[in-house]
């Protein structure tokens, strides 16, 4: 595993190009364009103004740089950099903008939610999409950029229009049973939309691309409900995590639950394997891996830590929610499917040191990784079944089927990683700090490492 | 004249026994008293005297036929001085007889009263008892009154509690729904007038004609396509709903494929289990079912059809092939499951016989478990052994042999101290016995000199009696003394005992008398009299004497006391020993 120098960054702006040629970043009011595999400037943008969202168009041929405080979008072309777009909402305010699957098209979102602009590169023209409803996730695409469902709210009820993108053309209207929409995703495949109401009622609707609605699911009444839900890369499976601090899967065929992940406080499920996080002092490097790739000398004033592997019964801390407050911390917030659908990643809020992965197949608890810090984010590896996570410390964590490690970040001045993105070949990892940013290479060899990864059970 | 004075005596005899039978008295001191009784009666003279003895004897014959007695007692002579004698005498005797009986009644009344009394007493108690149980269950009655009054009163509180609870839910309730619905109804209100403001905003940007709102591209891009845009017509709408139909068609289809492809694979697992099913089944139904083999084989041959069927329309896989197929794989299921239980069964007798097997064979394996075992407690035995003569050594030398031997010393040196001192005390009790010895021998001199000159006073007043004796004169006297002594030859060193024992200390009197006195109306034999003297205190005061030596040897000082005591009784007991002794060598 290798690492590169750090590179300053702002506003954790940082993205590969979707055809994983190109690094863009963002350092305040610059745009700085990479190549990854050299990570030399090939181009230098400046924007008007400090950048507060940047994002690639499909075809990584765009970028485009938001500025919500000024209403301001300014596009760059890689191809032609003396190109320039500058899209001004003017004083009607921006909070949101993106591109549409064609990379022709950029939607922004005015402040207040009055209304979704769709502005074509191609033609100068403007479109307006009317009543969209400030929530969750309103707008979401198809993954074959075809379709775009939109959540809507008109004299207090709840819609969803979907568009076809090619022309914007309005397919379909139509009202959803939902008390306050709070979300709408699309299956990975395009054909059904899963839409979720607000957490005071657990309810999910799977309706088709036509409208039709297919199923409702409801868990329970009375109760806070749905709190995040995630589609199987399959389509075959639905997640949705809850406040009552369960998974439920539901299957692609009949809507009906087919499984129920619990997270409890304590493990005695001995099938599982739980992985604790020891930090000690760095007074003896012991662990080979470690030494091997972390180069000496410049983690002599971190503390390293290792995963031990615990037996049964086990108790993760648990943090009781403040009762009083909005949204309690308690209850499954992130869900995520490896690349593979094959495995099920999640993390329960009240016990934020924690990381669920759950086996799709045998539909039980593979593995529990309990870290000494709250976790901030995980993503799994686009191609491989390997997750990697990181909890605000100098150091990434990554588990895979075969084992679990710890890796000691080799940076200088206290690099903390505060969120992590996989470059889309699984190659490497982009680890963002506060104002820097950092790529772990995965090595090459990477069976080999992942000998030295088997899991210390075996050893034992 | 002879013969009143037989009556006479005999009837005094008679009174005198009757006297000291009832009154239960000393018979000496009666004798006495009577003596004295005699001479103040003749004296005196209450209800019979010479003058008027006719009608003495007319007052007795009325007072038998009062009592139903036949006879009469006649005077012998007119004058009355004598009487017939055969009917006196059966009246006396029927008197008695009827004075016994009536004794024997009143005894009997006694008792039966005594025993009344006492069930009466008994009944009284436990009617006490039985009243202050009553009492005391009607208190607890009142109390478990009071405590349930007051529980149904709290039951009551409660109820009205539960009630008022209930309300204020309720309440609760429905001030949440009309707080709900108000809420949800603000919420609309506010909801629309946002609407509203959203829409007057818009419309004011609209025609504010917001000059900033613009965009600047340097020159127009081309469709990522390549593809030229397209007018907004209804042909265009028409194949967006084709080609979203389309999309969808294609995503069934898709699904239906796999899912097509899933149900053929399932089917073929259907069919390669039905296959090994009855592959499996087919050559044990024969010797498993013996008896319904004819069944079996319709049954076979049924499923072969059902088979050949569902193979047929197996592609065209219509709802009554599915039908088919399912109900043959049921039907096999079932016969393999049977099969199965019977398999079990089967397996469960097998193991059963192995288990009681099991319980025959090993009678060797048993005996040498045994064996074992007895060798195994044999050692543990020995170990044992080896543990505590270790323990016993580890806490011998645990004490060295200086200590042990000054232990050994002390133990000894107490042991001696105490025999010193039960040596003392023994030989103080010699000394004592001794003293005693010299006193009793003392003593016995003494008395035998005093019986000496007993004997001389006793031959000086025979010798004068019997120079003084003449038949006439002082009669009465004489012959109260004398009767005394004709009558009761045997009671006469009885009398001369009860006359010593008048000079002998009360308290020892008293111990002699009563069992004396317990004993029969006949007079004590001399035997008798010599060995409630003799043995009664010797028995006691040698026991007794004995329990105090062995008190004294275990006790300490205080023992010392009541050998003191005790002294003093066994001294008073020696004395009257010692005066039964001289009696007896008398």
């Amino acid at each position: 595993m290798n690492f590169s120098e750090l590179f300053k960054q702002s506003n954790q702006l940082c993205k590969v190009s979707p055809d994983g040629k190109y690094l863009a970043t963002c350092v305040q009011y610059r745009l700085v364009v990479r190549d990854v595999s050299t990570l030399q400037i090939l181009h230098l943008y400046t924007c008007l103004d400090q950048v507060s969202h940047m994002e690639w168009s499909s075809d990584s041929l765009f970028i485009l740089c938001a500025m919500y405080k000024r209403g301001l979008i300014q596009v760059w072309s890689l191809e032609q950099p003396d190109w320039h777009c500058k899209i001004d909402e003017g004083s009607i305010g921006l909070v949101s903008s993106r591109w549409s699957p064609d990379g022709r098209h950029i939607l922004n979102t005015t402040e207040f939610h009055l209304r979704v602009t769709v502005w074509s590169l191609c033609t100068k023209a403007v479109s307006y999409m009317k009543y969209p409803k400030a929530c969750q996730k309103g707008i979401d695409f198809s993954k074959d950029g075809g379709y775009m469902a939109l959540a809507e709210r008109r004299d207090c009820k709840d819609y969803v229009s979907i568009f076809v993108c090619e022309d914007w053309h309005l397919l379909r209207n139509f009202e959803t049973e939902t008390q306050d929409l709070s979300g709408l995703e699309w299956s990975p495949n395009g054909c059904v939309l899963a839409v979720w109401d607000s957490c005071l009622e657990y309810k999910v609707l799977l309706y088709s691309l036509d409208g039709r609605l297919l199923s409702t699911y409801s868990a329970y009444e009375w109760s806070l409900g749905v709190k995040c839900v995630s589609w199987s890369p399959s389509s075959q499976f639905l997640a949705i995590g809850s406040y009552d601090e369960k998974v439920r899967i539901l299957n692609h065929i009949t809507w009906g639950k087919i499984a129920q992940f619990e997270h409890p406080a304590s493990i005695d499920n001995t099938k599982a394997t739980v992985y604790k996080e020891v930090e000690r002092r760095p007074a003896v490097p012991s662990d080979e891996l470690l030494q091997h790739n972390i180069k000496v000398g410049s983690t002599l004033l971190n503390t390293k830590s290792k995963y031990e592997i615990c037996a049964p019964p086990i108790q993760i801390p648990v943090v009781k929610p403040d009762p009083d407050r909005a949204n309690p911390k308690i209850g499954v917030s992130v869900l995520a499917f490896s690349s593979d659908s094959r495995y099920l990643a999640s993390r329960n809020d009240n016990m934020a040191t924690a990381v669920w992965v759950w086996d799709m197949q045998k539909m039980s608890l593979e593995a529990v990784l309990e870290q000494t810090a709250a976790v901030r984010c995980f993503q799994w590896d686009p191609r491989h079944p390997r997750l990697a996570l990181c909890t605000g410390n100098s150091k990434l964590y990554l588990w895979s089927p075969r084992g679990c490690v710890s890796v000691q970040v080799p940076a200088e001045g206290g690099f903390q990683v505060q969120s992590l993105s996989w470059h889309c070949s699984g190659d490497f990892l982009i680890l963002l700090g506060k104002d820097q940013l950092c790529l772990c290479y995965m090595d090459a060899e990477q069976e080999e490492n992942g000998r030295l990864w088997r899991r210390k059970k075996d050893r034992k | 004249m002879g013969e009143r004075w037989t009556t006479e005596t005999s009837m005094e005899n008679n009174e005198i026994s009757r006297m000291s039978h009832v009154m239960m008295s000393p018979s000496r001191q009666s004798n006495l008293e009577l003596a004295y009784s005699l001479s103040t009666y003749s004296v005196i003279g209450a209800f019979c005297t010479e003058d008027n003895v006719p009608q003495c004897l007319l007052h007795i014959n009325q007072e038998l036929a009062s009592l139903g007695l036949p006879v009469c007692i006649e005077a012998s002579s007119p004058e009355g001085a004598n009487l017939n004698a055969v009917p006196v005498l059966n009246a006396v005797y029927e008197l008695l007889q009827i004075h016994r009986r009536d004794m024997c009644t009143l005894e009997e009344m006694e008792k039966e009263q005594m025993k009344k009394s006492s069930s009466l007493d008994l009944i009284q108690m436990t009617n006490s008892r039985l009243k202050d149980q009553l009492e005391l269950s009607i208190r607890e009655k009142s109390g478990l009154y009071e405590t349930e009054r007051q529980l149904q009163l709290k039951l009551k509180t409660l109820q009205r509690c539960l009630k008022g609870e209930k309300d204020e839910v309720q309440k609760l309730q429905s001030i949440i729904a009309s707080r709900a619905s108000q809420y949800s109804h603000d919420a609309k209100r506010k909801e629309r007038e946002a609407a509203k403001l959203k829409e007057r905003l818009s419309q004011l940007l609209i025609d504010r004609k917001d000059k900033k709102l613009a965009i600047d591209v340097l020159n127009n891009l081309g469709r990522s396509d390549g593809k030229r845009s397209q007018w907004r017509t209804t042909k265009a709408t028409a194949s967006h709903e084709g080609e979203m139909y389309k999309f969808l068609l294609c995503d069934y289809e898709e699904s239906q494929k796999s899912l097509v492809l899933e149900n053929a694979e399932l089917k073929k697992v259907l069919q390669q289990m039905k296959k090994e099913m009855m592959h499996i089944l087919s050559p044990c139904q024969p010797s498993s079912r013996g008896a319904t083999a004819d069944e079996e084989l319709a049954e076979s041959d049924e499923d072969e059809k059902t088979r050949d069927s569902s193979r047929d329309t197996l592609d065209q896989s219509c709802e009554h092939a599915r039908e088919q197929l399912t109900n043959s794989i049921r039907l096999q299921w079932r016969k393999l499951r049977n099969h199965v239980e019977k398999l079990d069964n089967q397996a469960s007798q097998v193991l059963h016989q192995m288990e009681s097997n099991k319980d025959m064979i090993p009678f060797e394996t048993h005996q040498d478990e045994m064996e074992r075992m007895r060798h195994e407690v044999q050692q543990c035995k020995e170990f044992i052994h080896a543990q505590q003569q270790l323990l016993q050594q580890q806490l011998s030398t645990s004490f060295d042999d200086e200590t042990a031997a000054l232990l050994y010393d002390c133990y000894t040196l107490e042991e001696k101290e105490r025999l010193k001192e039960e040596w003392r005390l023994f030989e103080e009790q010699k000394r004592n016995f001794e003293k005693e010895r010299r006193n009793f021998t003392e003593a016995a001199i003494r008395l035998g000199r005093e019986k000496q000159a007993f004997e001389e006073d006793r031959a000086a007043w025979f010798k004068n009696h019997f120079l003084n004796m003449t038949p006439f004169t002082n009669r009465r006297r004489c012959s109260s003394s004398d009767g005394q002594s004709s009558l009761s030859i045997i009671s006469e060193p009885e009398i001369r005992m009860s006359v010593k024992a008048h000079k002998a200390k009360a308290s020892t009197y008293t111990t002699f008398s009563t069992p004396k006195s317990s004993r029969s109306t006949a007079a004590p034999s001399t035997t008798d009299l010599y060995r409630t003297l003799r043995l009664i205190p010797d028995c006691s005061s040698s026991m007794h004497s004995n329990q105090v030596w062995q008190e004294s040897s275990t006790n300490g000082d205080e023992d010392i006391r009541i050998k003191s005591k005790s002294r003093g009784l066994h001294c008073s007991d020696l004395d009257i020993f010692a005066l039964g002794e001289d009696d007896s060598l008398t």
